[in-house]
């Protein structure tokens, strides 16, 4: 697993060494049955391809989107998706846990 | 995150030296320390458990939420001699997540039949390091298990030189003091030697090949998780 997570940073800095614009998002903190461990990483760029997981698949989409932004404003953010925040996030993790991501543009 | 932190955190897993990225969560602000500079460190005695125990995680330190995403070299275990105790040791060692390799230059032991799946290389040790084995560091553990002197020594003095985090050796305290005057002659200092666990293993009255594979593991799982890395 943390090898795979090293090709992920690796990718990462090959991405934004290319000249592409990139953000990658890490998990900091999980309740329940996250899918995902702490320290999961998944890279995107300013096309929206990724490489990575957080979660397995449930909230790749909102997390890709939160780099997108990122991308375009420049601020680090940390987002929660859980069941409980399934209202505010519209997106929810089916197992039931909850995750915490930090999102960061590469500059 | 700035490209060049990135760019040293891949540097420092390539080169098999553990470090932590330090992110302050609500500012986004970040440092790399590497595990040299871990001791000066203001949070040192946070970053050593962290780097033991290698895992990152969040930590509240003086009302904000720092990450610590610890990366920590993957640990290898080198094994010298492709004898009875070698062959229980390896699948446990699969078990607990270590790459191993199993080093024999007498290739009536060393064989694939007697060693599924492991790495196997029939060199002296020597030989081994330079070549079939990348190289020895302290993210490695080292058993000479041989019991010959020709084989065995050669590799310890390579692991200890290596400041591998483990090196156990194979025989009774008899055995044991004949060998530490050979190594002390070849030039190793009394603090070297005497970071050889022998008796090898745990103390757990091990008799069978599979129970002395059990205590070596058990003090290599020991040594990894309650000292310094």
């Amino acid at each position: 697993m943390l090898s795979a997570e090293t090709d992920i940073l690796k990718a990462a800095e090959s991405w934004r060494r290319a000249g592409r614009r990139v953000a990658l998002a890490t998990v900091v903190e999980t309740w329940g049955s996250a899918p995902r461990p702490v320290g999961s990483h998944l890279v995107v760029d300013e096309d929206g391809s990724f490489l990575g997981s957080v979660s397995g698949g449930c909230v790749e989409g909102a997390v890709i989107t939160e780099g997108l932004e990122a991308i375009a404003d420049g601020r680090p953010r940390v987002v929660e998706f859980g069941v409980a925040d399934e209202t505010a996030w519209r997106v929810g993790l089916s197992c039931g846990g909850r995750i915490r991501v930090f999102v960061e543009r590469i500059d | 995150m700035q490209l060049d932190s990135l760019t040293v955190l891949n540097a420092e897993r390539a080169a098999r030296r553990a470090c932590i990225l330090v992110t302050d969560l609500d500012d986004g602000t970040q440092r790399v320390v590497r595990e040299d500079e871990v001791a000066a460190d203001p949070l040192a005695d946070l970053l050593k458990s962290r780097l033991l125990s290698g895992k990152s995680g969040l930590v509240e330190l003086e009302g904000r939420q720092v990450f610590l995403t610890v990366q920590v070299p993957p640990v290898r275990l080198v094994v010298i001699g492709a004898v009875h105790i070698s062959q229980a040791l390896c699948p446990m060692a699969a078990a607990l997540d270590l790459s191993v390799s199993v080093i024999d230059p007498r290739t009536a032991f060393a064989t694939p039949d007697r060693f599924p799946g492991t790495v196997l290389v029939t060199q002296w040790p020597d030989e081994a390091f330079a070549s079939a084995v990348p190289p020895l560091d302290r993210y490695c553990a080292l058993l000479a298990l041989t019991h010959d002197p020709k084989i065995d020594d050669p590799a310890l003095v390579a692991a200890l030189k290596a400041e591998c985090f483990y090196v156990g050796a194979l025989g009774s305290r008899k055995t044991h003091a004949a060998r530490v005057e050979r190594l002390a002659q070849a030039g190793l200092s009394p603090q070297q030697i005497g970071r050889i666990a022998a008796p090898i293993g745990l103390d757990i009255g091990a008799v069978s090949p599979a129970e002395i594979a059990v205590s070596i593991l058990a003090e290599i799982v020991a040594r990894q998780r309650k000292s310094a890395p």
